[in-house]
C-alpha cells in the first residue's frame, strides 16, 4: 500500500469554545448527552467531575514517558467534532457469528442510529444484562452505579476523562452470580465517517462463578480524506470463581486516531482470557491493564496485531500481580508491512507479598518491509521475593531458507510467505477458541499482504 | 525413454568462489543413481544448484528437464515441473503443521495444471496422507505436528521421504538422506526409497557414505571430486569405494590432470 495524502476536512463545529486541549467540545455538550440518554443526577454529575478532569488533563506529548513512542501533535484537533457519522451502513461481514455457530446475542451500535440486536431473548430470563447504554441507565442504572469506574479511573488520562464525560455509546454486561452463559455475546460499535470525535465504553461485571464469552468489536471504513477519533473506556470486573473470555477486534479505519483506556480485574481464583486483534486505525494508543487482586487469581492477554501503510499501532501492557499464587501469561504477535510502525511496552508488576506468583510475557515482531518498524520494550518491577517471572521481546525478517525449502515443494513465493507469516501467528491463533475469530484473523492477514 | 535431468558442463559459484567446475550427468525416470564423494568435493552444492537455491550461481553450463533449461527458473517451478530435492538439513517451520503444508504444495501443483482447480478435498487428501505415511511407519500424529520442528534427524528424514512420496516427482535428489541416522531409522528411510523407486521415478543418492547403498541398490555410481564427475560406473564402483577409499581416484584424477 502506498502511503495515503491526508488532508484535514474543516469542522462543522466553528464554536470558538474549546477544550485546554483545542478540541471543540463544551461544557454544553457534556449536559446535553447525558440529558439526551435519560440520565441520573449522580452520573451527569460523574460526567462534569470528569469534564472538569478535560480541563485540568494536559494533551499528551511524547515528553510523558507512556506517550514517548506515540506523538499525537498531528491530530487535528479543532477540526474532531461531535455527532454522528458517516452515511455508510454496517458491514454486514461485522454481524456474522464469530465465536460458535450458533447465533448469539448481537448489538450493533452506530452513533446517532438506534442500537441493533439479535438473538439473545433468554438471556433476559436468566438476568443476564447484554445491552446498550441508553438502555442500562433506563433498566439497570443501579449495576451502573455499583461497577462504573471501578476499574478505570475517569481521570487517569485525558482521553479517558474525554470518554467518561462524553461516550454516548457503550456496551454493558453483566452476568449475575452463578450464571454460566454458553452462547456468546457479540458486540460492534460502527462508526463511519471523518471530522468527527466518538467516546465509547464497555462496562462487563462477571459475578461470582459465572461465565461468559463476549466478543467487542470497533470499526469503520477507511474515509478518502479527513480524521476521526475514537477514544473508549473498556472495564472488565471478574468476580470470584468466575471466567470471562473477552475478545477484542480493532478495525477502524485507517484515518481514525484510536485511544483506549482498558482495565480489568479479577478476583480470587477467577479467570480472564483476553484477546485483542488489531488492524485498523492511523494511530493506536492502547492501555491494557491485567489487575490480579485475588488469590489464585489467573489471565491470559493474547494479542495479534498487522500493520500497514503509515499506520502506527501502540499497546502498552499492564500485568499487576496484586495476590499471591496469581498467574499471568502475555503473548502479543504483530507483523509489519510498507511504512507501518509498532510499540508495545509491557509491564509485569509483582506487589509486595504477592508471593508464588507466575507472571510471562512475550512479544514477538516480524517485520515484512525494510521500513517499518517495531519497538519491543519489556519490562518488570517485582517487589516479592518468590516469584517465576520471564519476558521475551523479538524484532525479526522473513527468513530465505524457509522460504526456499516451502518454494522447492512448488509453492510460489507469496504463497511460501504467506505460510511462514500464518505460521507466526500460529501461537495466537492457537490460543482463540472460535473459529469464526480465526478465520476473520486469516483475512486480515489477507488484506494487509495483498 | 521416460524424462531424464542432464546436466551438462555446469560450473557454480557461491559468493563468487567457483565449486563446481564442469559436471555432467544425466539421470533418467526409473534409473536410481549413486553420487559418491569426499566431503567437501561439491555433490550438496550440485543439489541445491539443480533445486534453485538463490546462493548458488550457475556462471556456466545447463541443466535440462523436459526440454527446458532449469537455470533461470525459481525453485517453485522445477518442483512443479517434477523435480524433489530431499533435504540434508530440512530447515523447521514453527507453527506450520506438516499436513497443512504438504496439502498447500499438494494444490499449488494442481493449480499450476489447471488455474480453475479447487484443491483436493480435504478427505481425499487425509487418506492419501495416512496410506503414505503407513508405508514409511509413522504415527498419523505426525501429521499435525509443525513441520521439522522438534523432529530427531530420522523424523526429518522420514518426512523428507514423505514429502518425496506425496508429491510425486519423476526425478528426486536424496542428499546426504543417510546422515545421521540410526541404523533401524536408515533401513525404514532405504525401504521407503525403495518402495517409491521404480518406473516413474528416477533417483540421485548423494552419500559419502557406503553405507545406504548396502539397502538401496543403484544400477549407476559416479564419484564427484573436487567440483567435478570423474568416474562413473556400476555398483562394483560403489563397492570398490568400499574397499579401497578414494585414495586412488585421487591419484587417477591427479595424472589426468598432470596429463592434461
Amino acid at each position: 500500500m502506498s502511503p495515503r495524502t491526508v488532508t484535514a476536512r474543516s469542522s462543522t463545529a466553528t464554536a470558538a469554545a474549546a477544550t485546554e486541549a483545542g478540541f471543540p467540545f463544551r461544557l454544553e455538550d457534556v449536559r446535553a448527552r447525558s440529558a439526551a440518554l435519560g440520565e441520573p443526577a449522580w452520573l451527569l454529575e460523574r460526567r462534569l467531575q470528569a469534564w472538569a478532569a478535560t480541563e485540568r488533563l494536559p494533551f499528551p506529548t511524547v515528553k510523558d514517558e507512556a506517550w514517548r513512542r506515540t506523538d499525537l501533535h498531528a491530530m487535528p484537533r479543532p477540526s474532531l467534532a461531535l455527532g454522528s457519522g458517516g452515511p455508510q451502513a454496517i458491514d454486514r461481514e461485522l454481524l456474522q457469528p464469530l465465536a460458535g455457530e450458533l447465533h448469539g446475542a448481537l448489538l450493533a451500535l452506530t452513533p446517532g442510529q438506534e442500537p441493533v440486536r439479535e438473538g439473545g431473548r433468554d438471556l433476559a430470563r436468566r438476568d443476564v444484562i447484554f445491552t446498550d447504554w441508553a438502555t442500562a441507565v433506563r433498566e439497570h442504572p443501579e449495576i451502573l452505579e455499583r461497577w462504573l469506574g471501578k476499574a478505570v479511573a475517569d481521570d487517569e488520562g485525558l482521553f479517558a476523562a474525554l470518554a467518561a464525560s462524553l461516550a454516548s455509546d457503550g456496551v454493558v454486561v453483566h452476568v449475575p452470580a452463578g450464571v454460566r452463559v454458553a452462547q456468546p455475546l457479540h458486540s460492534v460499535l460502527w462508526a463511519p465517517g471523518s471530522g468527527r470525535a466518538f467516546f465509547s465504553r464497555v462496562l462487563v461485571v462477571v459475578e461470582e462463578g459465572a461465565s461468559v464469552t463476549f466478543v467487542h468489536e470497533t470499526a469503520s471504513p477507511t474515509e478518502a480524506a479527513g480524521h476521526a477519533l475514537h477514544a473508549g473506556i473498556v472495564e472488565l470486573v471478574v468476580g470470584a470463581g468466575a471466567q470471562l473470555t473477552f475478545v477484542e477486534l480493532q478495525t477502524w479505519g485507517q484515518h481514525v486516531w484510536n485511544i483506549t483506556h482498558e482495565r480489568s480485574t479479577v478476583a480470587r481464583d477467577g479467570k480472564l482470557d483476553w484477546i485483542f486483534g488489531a488492524v485498523g486505525s492511523q494511530v493506536t494508543k492502547n492501555f491494557s491493564e491485567l489487575s490480579l487482586a485475588g488469590q489464585g487469581a489467573t489471565g491470559r492477554m493474547s494479542g495479534f496485531y498487522f500493520a500497514d501503510g503509515i499506520q502506527h499501532l501502540d499497546h502498552d501492557t499492564q500485568q499487576n500481580h496484586l495476590a499471591p499464587s496469581t498467574t499471568s501469561d502475555l503473548l502479543f504477535k504483530g507483523a509489519l508491512v510498507d511504512r507501518s510502525r509498532s510499540v508495545w511496552q509491557g509491564m509485569i508488576y509483582v506487589a509486595p507479598g504477592a508471593q508464588k506468583t507466575d507472571g510471562y510475557q512475550a512479544n514477538r515482531n516480524l517485520l515484512l518491509s525494510t521500513q517499518a518498524r517495531a519497538d519491543s520494550i519489556p519490562g518488570l518491577e517485582i517487589l516479592a521475593d518468590d516469584v517465576r517471572c520471564t519476558h521475551g521481546a523479538t524484532v525479526g525478517q522473513l527468513e530465505e531458507e524457509p522460504i526456499y525449502y516451502l518454494m522447492s515443494r512448488g509453492l510460489p513465493r507469496k504463497e511460501a510467505e504467506r505460510i511462514v507469516i500464518d505460521g507466526f501467528f500460529s501461537p495466537i491463533m492457537e490460543r482463540i477458541p472460535y473459529e469464526g475469530v480465526r478465520a476473520r484473523f486469516l483475512r486480515m492477514i489477507e488484506a494487509k499482504l495483498e | 525413454m521416460g524424462t531424464a535431468l542432464e546436466v551438462r558442463d555446469l560450473h557454480v559459484s557461491v559468493e563468487g568462489k567457483p565449486i563446481l567446475k564442469g559436471v555432467n550427468l544425466v539421470v533418467r525416470q526409473g534409473e536410481v543413481h549413486a553420487l559418491m564423494g569426499p566431503n567437501g568435493t561439491g555433490k550438496s552444492t550440485l543439489a541445491n544448484t539443480l533445486m534453485g537455491h538463490p546462493n548458488y550461481e550457475v556462471t556456466h553450463g545447463e541443466i535440462l528437464f523436459k526440454g527446458k533449461d532449469l537455470v533461470g527458473m525459481g525453485p517453485d517451478e522445477r518442483s512443479r515441473l517434477g523435480l524433489f530435492l530431499a533435504f540434508q538439513y530440512p530447515v523447521a517451520i514453527p507453527g506450520v503443521s506438516l499436513a497443512n503444508f504438504l496439502r498447500a504444495a499438494l494444490n499449488a501443483r494442481r493449480r499450476a495444471s489447471d488455474s480453475t482447480d479447487k484443491g483436493m478435498p480435504i478427505p481425499e487428501f487425509r487418506k492419501l496422507l495416512k496410506q503414505k505415511m503407513d508405508v514409511l511407519k509413522m504415527p498419523h500424529e505426525f501429521a499435525g505436528r509443525y513441520l521439522n520442528e522438534g523432529f530427531s534427524g530420522g523424523e526429518k528424514k522420514r518426512a523428507e521421504i514423505l514429502q518425496l512420496a506425496t508429491l510425486e516427482p519423476e526425478i528426486a535428489v536424496l542428499d546426504e538422506t543417510d546422515s545421521g541416522l540410526d541404523i533401524d531409522a536408515l533401513r525404514i528411510v532405504a525401504s521407503g526409497v525403495n518402495d517409491l523407486a521404480g518406473p516413474e521415478l528416477g533417483v540421485l543418492i548423494i552419500t559419502h557414505y557406503q553405507r545406504i547403498l548396502n539397502y538401496v541398490k543403484p544400477q549407476f555410481v559416479h564419484i564427484m571430486l573436487g567440483g567435478r564427475v570423474v568416474e562413473s560406473g556400476g555398483p562394483e564402483l560403489a563397492e570398490h569405494l568400499e574397499e579401497h577409499g578414494y585414495d586412488w581416484i585421487r591419484e587417477k584424477v591427479g595424472e589426468t590432470v598432470a596429463e592434461a
